[in-house]
Parts: structure tokens; C-alpha cells; sequence
């Protein structure tokens, strides 16, 4: 017993008790999970966009068990709330009656599905057999207080950097979007 | 306790959506929303290895910030090309927006 939790510890794994961090992680995981799955499958766009949002409060969510509160809430504020409703928006501004088309080229899905299931068996092996690192470290129960020291002391430049890149998003969106010939 | 393995296979199944809805998907704006849940995918392993990591601190999350304000700007941009497309050929249809291999 005492030989198979030793090997248990070297391979990174734990023996996994039922807690409540244990059931909230499995929503929130299921949650991002069937909202991808969802995003696949449905028929009309709209509600694709819809349950992409789904998925992205399910990551929300992982964020807080994380100990990342406010990445959760940027996470809402940005993706679940600016980045769906946008594109919902676009759905309603394009073409809003039409369903994903239905003609299916067969050989495309295949070795689309094949890479989607090759990527991901690679990293899941990887996963699985690399001894990760048990011990969690404690981020602080001020998590925005951390960031905010670390982002305005280290990484100011980055930070700069970062909002003149929204500047020039913003302005080249306008300029795209904007009717070709208007003065 | 959630080891940081599970977390990580939720990252990795994500991630095997993003690129199967990128690649299968014909209208842009579920090709764009599939690369933003790729992005999501990596800002997940970003957060659980800073929690969980061999030097772990704060500066993961740092990280998904950065991750986060470009995605919000690729989506702008990605949302104004598609914009462009429409107005000029009635359709987001990827498979018809092939101008430059004609």
C-alpha cells in the first residue's frame, strides 16, 4: 500500500477524495466542455455563438477555483459578455436567417476530425505520463492587489505595449468596417 | 484536492474542439470563435501552472492577461474583415472567399 502511493506520488498523481472543489471543478469543466461540444453540433449560428458562451463562463469558473479571481471576472466581463454578444451581433448583421450549410465533404471531416483527435491524444499523453508537480502554491487571498503590483512594477512596458495594441485594433476596425468611398 | 493534470486535459480537450471547429466550420464568425476558444484553452494551462507550477507565482496570470487583450483584439479585427467580406460578397462562407487562388 505504502509502495503504491509512493508510485502514485512519483507518477504526480494524487488519490482523489470527493470534495467540493473536486464537484465544482467537474461542472465547471463540463460546462466548457458541452458548450465546445454544442458549438460543434447545433445547426443555427446563433446559437452556436450562445453556447460558446457557455464554454467560456465554464473556464470562468476553473479561474476561481484556481485562485484567479479576477482573471474569472475579466473572463466574463471580456469573452462571455463583450466577445459573444460581438459576435452574435455580426451573426445579426451578416447573414442571420442562414443555417451552417449542410454539404458535407466527408474525406475534409475526417482528416480534420484525425488532426483535432491527434493534437489532442499528443498532449493528453503527455499529459498523463509526465510526474507534474503536486504541492499548490498559495497566490494570496489579495489576488488583485498582486496582480496590480506585479503589473505596474514588472511588466509596464508589456502593459503600455499591450494598450497601444487596443489603440490601433480599435482604429483599424473602424477603418476596415467602414464603407469603402465614404469621406 | 484537483491535480494540475486534470486540469490540463481540459485545456488539451478544448483546444481539440478549437482546431476541429477551425477546420470543419464554414461561416467566419464560428471559424473566429473557434480560435478564441483555442486561446482559452492555453489561458487555462497558463492559470493552472502558475497555481501548480514548478516556480510558481503570480506571473502566469500576468501572462493570461496579455493573452486575453489580444484576443479581444484579434476578435475586433477578425469581426471588421468579415464585415468587409459581406458588404463586398454577400456571404461569410469561407469556402467562397477564395479571390486569391483564382
Amino acid at each position: 500500500m505504502v509502495g503504491k502511493q509512493q508510485y502514485q506520488r512519483e507518477r504526480g498523481e494524487s488519490l482523489m477524495t470527493i470534495t467540493g472543489q473536486f464537484i465544482a471543478f467537474f461542472v465547471f469543466a463540463l460546462m466548457a466542455i458541452t458548450g465546445g461540444v454544442l458549438m460543434l453540433n447545433l445547426n443555427k449560428v446563433i446559437h452556436m455563438v450562445l453556447s460558446i458562451g457557455l464554454s467560456f463562463f465554464g473556464v470562468a469558473g476553473l479561474f476561481i477555483i484556481l485562485q484567479a479571481e479576477y482573471l474569472a471576472f475579466v473572463q466574463v466581463l471580456i469573452y462571455a459578455g463583450a466577445i459573444t454578444i460581438m459576435m452574435a451581433m455580426g451573426t445579426m448583421m451578416t447573414q442571420h436567417k442562414e443555417k451552417d450549410t449542410k454539404e458535407r465533404n466527408w474525406t475534409h471531416i475526417i482528416l480534420s476530425l484525425l488532426a483535432a483527435i491527434g493534437v489532442g491524444g499528443f498532449f493528453l499523453y503527455g499529459i498523463y505520463q509526465t510526474a507534474w508537480p503536486t504541492e499548490a502554491a498559495d497566490l494570496g487571498a489579495n489576488n488583485v492587489k498582486v496582480i496590480g503590483e506585479t503589473l505596474f512594477q514588472k511588466y509596464v512596458i508589456p502593459f503600455e505595449v499591450a494598450s497601444v495594441l487596443l489603440l490601433v485594433a480599435l482604429v483599424g476596425a473602424i477603418v476596415i468596417a467602414k464603407r469603402e468611398g465614404d469621406k | 484536492m484537483v491535480p494540475l493534470g486534470a486540469y490540463l486535459a481540459v485545456g488539451a480537450i478544448l483546444f481539440s474542439i478549437g482546431i476541429y471547429g477551425l477546420l470543419t466550420k464554414k461561416n467566419g464568425i464560428i471559424v473566429l470563435l473557434s480560435t478564441e476558444l483555442m486561446l482559452n484553452a492555453v489561458n487555462v494551462n497558463l492559470v493552472a501552472f502558475s497555481k501548480f507550477g514548478v516556480n510558481a507565482n503570480i506571473t502566469g496570470q500576468i501572462f493570461t492577461v496579455f493573452t486575453i487583450t489580444v484576443a479581444a483584439a484579434e476578435a475586433a479585427i477578425g469581426l471588421a474583415l468579415l464585415m468587409a467580406v459581406f458588404r463586398n460578397k454577400a456571404t461569410i462562407n469561407v469556402k467562397e472567399m477564395d479571390i486569391m487562388k483564382r
